[in-house]
């Protein structure tokens, strides 16, 4: 069901935490009834740093979370928010039908990050 | 890697007395049990002691008996063929909330021919109340049908209750017995049991076979027309190994059925207790005594289910959850959700199901790896920041 990537990030997922002074936090999914990631980044000069997660969900969404996590690392503002559903699951060598919303959470999460950011920015 | 097998509420392995039985049919006794030549005849005896066998593990006349593909087709062919058999007495079918999707399927299907269906409550333990059942009968009403052991959580409903308030009604009666024929004692006389559905795989039988009861005198239309096998009512030539390894299967379930029931209680039992006292947040699913005695459902808070399921495969350990991902999200189970769980609750659920090949030291390998699993899972998660807010949600949280 689930190709060799997703059941490693699943198995030994990376960057799983926080960030005590992220630059940007975003929360996807449904936190009443469904999946959720947290999403924390360090951006340093338009730059990505660092990035950590928490994720409650499928074998699918986690290991979407940790992929994530890896793809954004060193990655521009610009260049992360190009984020989609569709990249996470080719990086994670392919997902069921029925688990694209799982990446489609990460990606939203990047997409809540970022907009935290912005808003930070501006409050400076 | 030892693995360890705990979801026979999903299908079991066929006994070996039973695949020895099925063997000759396959070759040697290959005939069409409808032949009147002697091959055909060869086959035609053993598929009617078979019929005796499923007849006696329920108490009915094996004139009563017809075999089917298995517990789907039998409640399709119940519900639908007494819906279409009866409709000029009445459109109104009574079933619940927790029914196995092939009824609430045929009763979905039915509700876009005119039917009119009500979906009864349940309890936090999962239980019906006859009461309930008797209100919501009314001069339209043609069938109530519930689903005897619940296979998820494997509450057992009150059927006795319910038999009588349906014969007291004039209103036909069917239960979905694939969870527990074989399991528990069933006596279709005793219990004013109209209609049964049973499956074979479920007590170590092959898949692809199962029987509906249909008592005597009742008229049901068929929902496969083409020969005249099992007396019009289920076309199709006669599943000779199947009919058979079924047949063998009853009769070994009658045989056991209560030896093996204690057993399953301690196993079942002990993995109960040492999960409530070594693992924090935990909540048991269905009635504390009124259950399936091999079925275990457990919500471990912060934890979702699939991710339970998948990190316990990679020890080996195989499981079920009723959360799964539909196309657009991750869904809670019908079932866990009609006993007013909190969805998020009931996305961290996992089903234990023991069966007779299961020991005390399979126990031992899951809790092994369980704690660990849970706490690794919740650590990864950020539901617990939330936690007080669900569970200030959750009707049950103390139960």
């Amino acid at each position: 069901m689930y190709s060799p990537t997703v059941l490693d990030h699943f198995q030994s997922p990376r960057n799983v935490g926080d960030i005590m002074e992220a630059d940007g936090i975003g929360e996807a999914g449904n936190p009443i009834s469904g999946n959720q990631i947290k999403l924390y980044l360090k951006i340093d000069d338009k730059a990505i740093t660092d990035a950590k997660f928490r994720t409650f969900g499928c074998a699918a969404s986690i290991a979407a979370s940790s992929m994530l996590t890896e793809w954004l690392m060193g990655k521009t503002v610009e260049e992360a928010l190009t984020i989609d559903n569709k990249t996470i699951a080719d990086e994670l060598g392919g997902l069921p039908p029925t688990k694209m919303h799982c990446s489609a959470m990460a990606a939203d999460g990047v997409k809540a990050a970022m907009a935290d950011y912005e808003k930070r920015q501006m409050c400076r | 890697m030892r693995r360890i097998y705990l979801d026979h509420n999903a299908t079991t392995p066929v006994r070996t007395e039973v695949l020895e039985a099925m063997w000759p049919f396959f070759q040697e006794r290959f005939g069409n049990a409808s032949s009147i030549h002697l091959f055909g005849q060869d086959a035609r005896a053993p598929v009617e002691e078979a019929r005796e066998k499923v007849a006696g593990l329920i108490n009915a006349r094996p004139g009563e008996i017809y075999f089917t593909s298995g517990g789907t087709e039998s409640d399709n062919l119940a519900i639908k063929g007494i819906a279409y058999a009866h409709r000029d007495r009445g459109n109104h079918i009574i079933t619940t909330a927790i029914e196995h999707s092939a009824v609430l399927s045929s009763g979905a299907f039915l509700e876009t021919q005119g039917f009119e269906v009500t979906y009864l409550p349940v309890d936090v333990d999962g239980l019906v109340d006859p009461n309930e059942v008797a209100q919501a009968i009314t001069d339209r009403t043609i069938l109530i049908s519930i689903i005897h052991a619940n296979n998820e959580i494997g509450t057992i409903q009150p059927i006795k209750k319910i038999g009588a308030i349906a014969r007291q009604n004039g209103v036909y009666f069917h239960i979905d017995a694939v969870q527990s024929a074989g399991k528990l004692p069933i006596d279709v006389e005793a219990m004013q049991v109209d209609l049964l559905s049973l499956s074979a795989h479920k007590i170590y039988g092959p898949k692809g076979v199962g029987a509906i009861y249909i008592r005597k005198g009742m008229e049901i239309e068929s929902t496969a027309h083409g020969g005249h096998h099992e007396n019009n009512v289920r076309s199709g030539t006669e599943n000779t190994t199947g009919i058979i390894g079924l047949g063998k299967a009853a009769e070994l379930a009658a045989q056991d059925r209560e030896g093996e029931y204690r057993n399953l209680i301690v196993l079942r039992d002990t993995l109960e207790k040492r999960i409530v006292d070594e693992i924090e947040d935990v909540q048991i699913n269905g009635h504390p005594t009124k259950r399936l005695p091999g079925t275990l459902n457990v919500s471990f808070y912060g934890a979702e289910g699939e991710s339970l399921l998948m990190s316990l495969d990679m020890k080996g350990i195989a499981v079920s959850t009723g959360s799964a991902c539909s196309s657009g999200s991750i869904e809670p189970s019908h079932v866990l959700l009609a006993l007013g769980l909190d969805p998020h609750t009931a996305l961290g659920s996992v089903r234990f199901s023991f069966g007779r090949d299961n020991t005390i030291a399979d126990v031992d390998e899951v809790m092994a790896h369980l704690p660990g699993i849970v706490s690794r899972l919740r650590k990864m998660s950020p539901v617990m920041e939330h936690q007080e807010q669900i569970l200030a949600t959750s009707p049950i949280t103390n139960h």
